[in-house]
């Protein structure tokens, strides 16, 4: 048995870490976190430039064609490191749609961009409150046009395209939804950015008034095609998550051997003990629900909904323990704006729920394993 | 990242699951099969005999103990082979229960410290079943505080006197050896005084009580000393150095990877796959639901990270800390699912009988047992101190007993 990354893999993952150490320290993360940037430009051209945004594209698309189990470890850095790039966006949703629905052309057109860096992508599903599902679907698509509201759209006001979700029918089918891309430059399209628990992440209303759009894989194909994506991009921000668990706990590890009280270091005492050991072996239970997941999508296996399900759960359990206890452990100083703690709360409580949030996966983890378990 | 076997390792199992086939006793399997929590029973006989006779059997073909050299019984055969055995071995391991502490604490401390000639004699008596040993560490006043242990060991020429109390003790009733530590010096410090020995069960003054348990059972005993003799040969390390002694068979016991743990959800899960409610199938329920989501991925992710060890180990590495999880993340959802089950049956929920219920009152029963899940083989508390301390390297605790001489550590709190 080989359940675990390659050397090579392993290598790529410390080179990601080391990179972002340097460009993307707690600092640049902030510049976001305060408004004084979109996203961070740089960042973006230096993930380009290392080769991490392409790095599941295939060669003849303009990536790396290295695959998704190292995509997974390049998550999990970006997670570790709070990336304020639209990494999750671009390349766990838009990349992903176009490499399962799209046509050599859309290929061509946008993964070679993506891959450079030069194109932000997006994919545009909800409506509002609520998780995913056909019927929450409003947005019109006629005659290659789309009318109706998008919201939230992650990085949204800083994206090039967008796979749109538009309702093509009124059957109360699947069926009815039909996937689109959409040129954001192109006109049509009003954008206004929302505030958001995490701002090192944007997200966006769009408006889409008789947009031109065209579609991306048969009509009606868009319901199957994005419980897909969904799916991929569950594994992949899960690493994210992991990522980011594993730094939270890190640090309320690291605040506990140096933060003395009453005489001796607070991880002395076993009440700090204690929630730390618990972070642990939640941090643990999802890494290895992720490295499944991961298996699972770089294999292409049937058993990839239900891993997939479990990796988010798993995951998204684990960084928000972690992230919360984590200013716990750090008392009144995790509770400032000067400690890094509250970033890693508030990324683990928006990514918590983008994607759909936990009761919805926990909903499709049963629905799945009872599938598997009836076939 | 991949789920198979090396070439060596696909011959290995090849050979492991042929030899199975040709020698298991398959009368048993149905009934071994149904056993999944808590102690194994078989209808019309006992385990120890059953399980003696598949230990002798898989003496003979050279798979008891199979990690342990060939000189003391074993095969020589890397961990990750004998991983391969459990998985191939598959419900006829539950017949080797009564032999685990022997060949996972006792058989290994032996091989550690003993001398060539008890190792020799012993260690292939233990490997094929002859001998079933038990491990008397635990007392009523040293539990997680083991070396707050208070039997007594007093030289008298080339032999030790022994008198005090054990208690705690898997398979005494039925052990032919017992691995003893005890406290030879009470004037130093408390780690300082302990000594290990191994000693014949049958020993005069050697008396074995069962207790019985919150959860009705009688699967431990106390077992008493009383001016029992035990000859200085089969003293293990120095005197004094007992409790280093003890790490090493206490470090055998953690590493038992892919002796996987139950956790109760597959039983759990076709309990609500199947129990009908006044508002449906108990897993329509989205409450319901919820719990069986996260009960889910902890058990996918112990399952997995039994997996990451076994990874480890084909590589020839020596496994991470995360398989420490094992035991608190298993020991709690257990607890939680029987109470749970137990919850949806209503006012049903609460009888035991078999014919009663869907579930056939084994959420009951899991119930009763579970607190000892968390309890045995290191508290949910020593467990989290474990973690903390050696994965996380978190200090330890201030020790206010450390330096003081044992005999002068306060017995009562009032």
């Amino acid at each position: 048995m080989n359940f675990d990354f390659s050397d090579e893999q392993k290598q790529m993952r410390d080179a990601a870490r080391k990179f972002l150490a340097e460009k993307c320290p707690p600092k640049a993360v902030r510049e976001v976190l305060e408004g004084r940037a979109t996203y961070d430009k740089a960042l973006w051209a230096g993930l380009a430039e290392m080769g991490f945004l392409g790095v599941a594209i295939p060669e003849q698309f303009g990536g790396a064609g290295a695959g998704h189990l190292e995509l997974c470890v390049i998550a999990e850095e970006m997670g570790r490191a709070l990336a304020p790039v639209p990494f999750s966006s671009t390349v766990y949703l838009a990349a992903e749609a176009l490499l399962l629905a799209g046509s050599d052309e859309q290929k061509q057109k946008w993964l070679p961009k993506i891959a450079s860096g030069e194109a932000i992508g997006t994919l545009a599903l909800f409506e509002g409150k609520g998780n995913p599902s056909p019927q929450a679907i409003k947005l019109q698509a006629s005659g290659g046009t789309l009318n109706g509201v998008k919201k939230p759209v992650p990085d949204g006001a800083i994206a090039d395209f967008a796979v749109v979700a538009a309702r093509t029918g009124s059957t109360g089918r699947d069926a009815d939804i039909s996937l689109f891309l959409v040129d954001l430059k192109a006109g049509g399209v009003d954008v206004r950015s929302l505030t958001n628990i995490d701002p090192t992440h944007g997200q966006a209303e769009l408006t889409f008034k008789n947009c031109k759009a065209e579609p991306l894989a048969a009509a009606g194909d868009g319901w199957g095609i994005l419980t897909q994506v969904l799916d991929r991009a569950a594994v992949l921000m899960a690493f994210e998550q992991v990522g980011g668990s594993d730094r939270a706990l890190e640090m309320g590890r690291d605040y506990a051997l140096d933060r003395i009280a009453f005489g001796r270091p607070i991880g002395s005492f076993q009440a700090v003990k204690h929630i730390l050991a618990d972070m642990y072996v939640s941090a643990t239970l999802a890494r290895s629900n992720c490295y499944y997941g991961a298996w699972a999508l770089s294999t292409n296996a049937s058993e990839l909904p239900e891993a997939a399900a479990a990796a988010r759960i798993s995951a998204t359990q684990a960084f928000q323990h972690c992230s919360k206890n984590n200013i716990q452990v750090h008392g009144g100083m995790g509770f400032t704006w000067e400690f890094d703690c509250h970033m890693y709360y508030r990324r683990a409580n928006a990514t918590a729920v983008t994607l759909g949030s936990l009761s919805y996966w926990e909903d499709q983890l049963i629905d799945r394993m009872r599938k598997k378990n009836a076939a | 990242m991949n789920f198979d076997d090396t070439p060596q390792e696909a011959e290995f199992r090849a050979t492991a699951r042929k030899w199975i086939g040709a020698n298991a006793p398959k009368k048993y399997e149905a009934e071994l099969s149904k056993s999944s929590l808590g102690r194994i029973r078989l209808e019309k006989e006992e385990i120890v005999d059953v399980g003696k006779a598949w230990q002798k059997k898989k003496a003979e073909g050279g798979w008891a103990c199979l990690h342990w050299p060939k000189e003391y019984g074993g095969r020589g055969a890397t961990p990750i082979e004998k991983v391969i055995w459990q998985q191939e071995e598959g419900v006829y391991g539950k017949l080797t229960q009564p032999f685990q502490i022997g060949e996972g604490m006792c058989g290994p401390t032996v091989m550690a410290f003993g001398s060539e000639e008890h190792k020799r004699h012993y260690l292939p008596k233990l490997a094929s079943g002859e001998h079933i040993w038990c491990q008397l560490f635990s007392e009523p006043a040293g539990g997680s505080d083991v070396a707050g242990l208070r039997t007594r060991a007093e030289k008298k020429g080339d032999n030790w006197i022994i008198n005090g109390q054990k208690i705690w003790t898997s398979g005494a009733h039925y052990s032919d050896y017992g691995l003893l530590i005890t406290r030879t010096d009470p004037n130093v410090p408390k780690h300082k005084g302990l000594t290990m020995f191994f000693l014949d069960m049958k020993s005069k003054g050697v008396e074995v009580r069962p207790i019985k348990q919150a959860n009705g059972m009688q699967e431990f005993n106390e077992v008493y000393f009383t001016d029992v003799v035990i000859p200085d040969s089969q003293r293990l390390g120095a005197v004094g150095d007992g409790w280093n002694v003890s790490l090493t068979t206490l470090m055998n016991e953690r590493m038992s990877i892919g002796s996987r743990l139950a956790t109760g959800f597959p039983e759990m899960f076709e309990f609500c796959s199947n129990l009908m409610t006044e508002d449906g199938l108990a897993i329509d329920d989205p409450a319901t639901r919820s719990k069986l989501a996260n009960w889910a991925v902890k058990a996918s992710g112990l399952k997995y990270t039994s997996y990451r060890a076994i990874s480890s180990l084909s590589k020839g590495e020596r496994p991470g800390p995360e398989n420490s999880i094992g035991k608190l993340v298993s020991g709690t959802m257990l607890q939680d699912i029987a109470t749970y089950a137990m919850d949806l049956e209503g006012a049903a929920g609460a009888l035991t009988g078999a014919d009663e219920e869907a579930a056939s009152g084994q959420f009951q029963q899991m119930l009763l047992s579970s607190p000892s899940m968390r309890i045995a083989g290191g508290t949910d508390e020593i467990l989290r101190n474990i973690i903390a301390e050696r994965v996380l390297g978190l200090p330890g605790d201030i020790r206010v007993d450390k330096d003081v001489p044992f005999n002068k550590i306060p017995t009562k709190g009032r």
